[in-house]
């Protein structure tokens, strides 16, 4: 990871912050909230499998909010479906951090003026902390999305509160 | 068998429930009366040289002139032939006679068209909507909608 390497001064002692290590613990094992509703799953699915290995960022995903990190919502958000979302978040233990993939989740998308039925951006519900752009965007964005996320976890501190 | 040659059968079967016909159009259609759809539909399934057995289609129209419609697009797998039946019903009253007794598809197709334009099936076991939820103001694709506001506490326009 580069923050613990050239640090063993002396035998069995590490020198680092807490805010450093905690920070590199929770960064690099990113369990994932899979939340798949159009097309964006297919390259969410495709993130996770064999070619674009996500399990190299330390994201697993998960089927249940209760042991995870991120909810990544992957796709057109309808009204009905937004509850769910708002209470799935709810479930999940802080802290946690929302990913929202695709020009749907992000502000509805092609839907924006005739959908009646589309959340126009899933954060008129919950707390975006990642935006990716596309429709649907490459696994190579939703990697960068994922390392975004995790230089903004690198950034944060227990003593103060999150922004 | 023809849409020309089902329009004489029928027409011999019932002769005022057969309200009109278009036999240039590129699907030849028949209009059927909305409070016969079930009779003509169990006669359409039932009589052997006909045997509609799949009811591959049925539609909600909002003609925007006062008037809904409902098309039925019947099929027979058995002998290889179809029909389109069309019924027109006012917009302030639109009951129309449910086929989900005739074809079980119906049910959710009639609750479809429940869903999206209002329009009432008389006699279905089931009709609430489908795709909307169960509080949702309106029909959305009837030709005035406007959109709500706010559904629970969330804004719904752009």
């Amino acid at each position: 990871m580069g923050l613990l390497n050239y640090r063993f001064e002396h035998t069995n002692v590490i020198l680092t912050s807490i805010d450093t290590l905690f920070n590199w613990a929770r960064l690099s094992s990113l369990w994932q909230m899979q939340f798949g509703l159009a097309c964006c799953a297919i390259e969410m699915m495709a993130t996770s499998a064999s070619h674009f290995d996500s399990m190299r960022f330390g994201v697993i995903p998960r089927a249940t909010p209760r042991q995870t990190d991120v909810m990544f919502v992957a796709g057109t958000v309808t009204i009905k479906m937004a509850q769910r979302i708002k209470r799935l978040y709810d479930q999940m233990p802080e802290p946690r951090y929302v990913l929202s993939m695709g020009s749907c989740a992000n502000c509805g998308g092609p839907y924006w003026e005739h959908g009646y039925h589309v959340l126009k951006g899933v954060d008129r519900i919950i707390p975006v902390d990642v935006y990716i752009p596309g429709c649907p965007p490459r696994p190579e964005a939703l990697l960068e999305g994922i390392i975004k996320l995790q230089e903004k976890i690198r950034r944060e501190s227990l003593a103060k509160k999150r922004s | 068998m023809t849409t020309e040659e089902l329009l004489t059968i029928l027409q011999g079967t019932f002769t005022d429930a057969i309200v009109g016909s278009k036999l240039s159009a590129l699907q030849p259609w028949i209009q059927i009366a909305p409070n016969r759809t079930k009779e003509i539909g169990i006669f359409l399934r039932d009589e052997p040289s006909l045997q509609f057995n799949y009811l591959s289609c049925l539609s909600g129209v909002d003609y925007g002139n006062g008037m809904f419609g409902v098309v039925y697009h019947v099929n027979s797998t058995v002998l290889k032939h179809s029909i389109v039946l069309k019924v027109l019903i006012p917009r302030d009253n639109p009951h129309v006679q449910s086929v989900s007794a005739v074809w079980r598809t119906a049910d959710w197709h009639e609750r479809e068209a429940y869903d999206m334009f209002g329009i009432i099936f008389d006699e279905h076991p089931d009709l609430r909507r489908i795709l909307l939820p169960d509080d949702w103001d309106g029909y959305p694709l009837r030709k005035d909608y406007q959109v709500q506001e706010f559904y629970h506490g969330i804004k719904v326009p752009y």
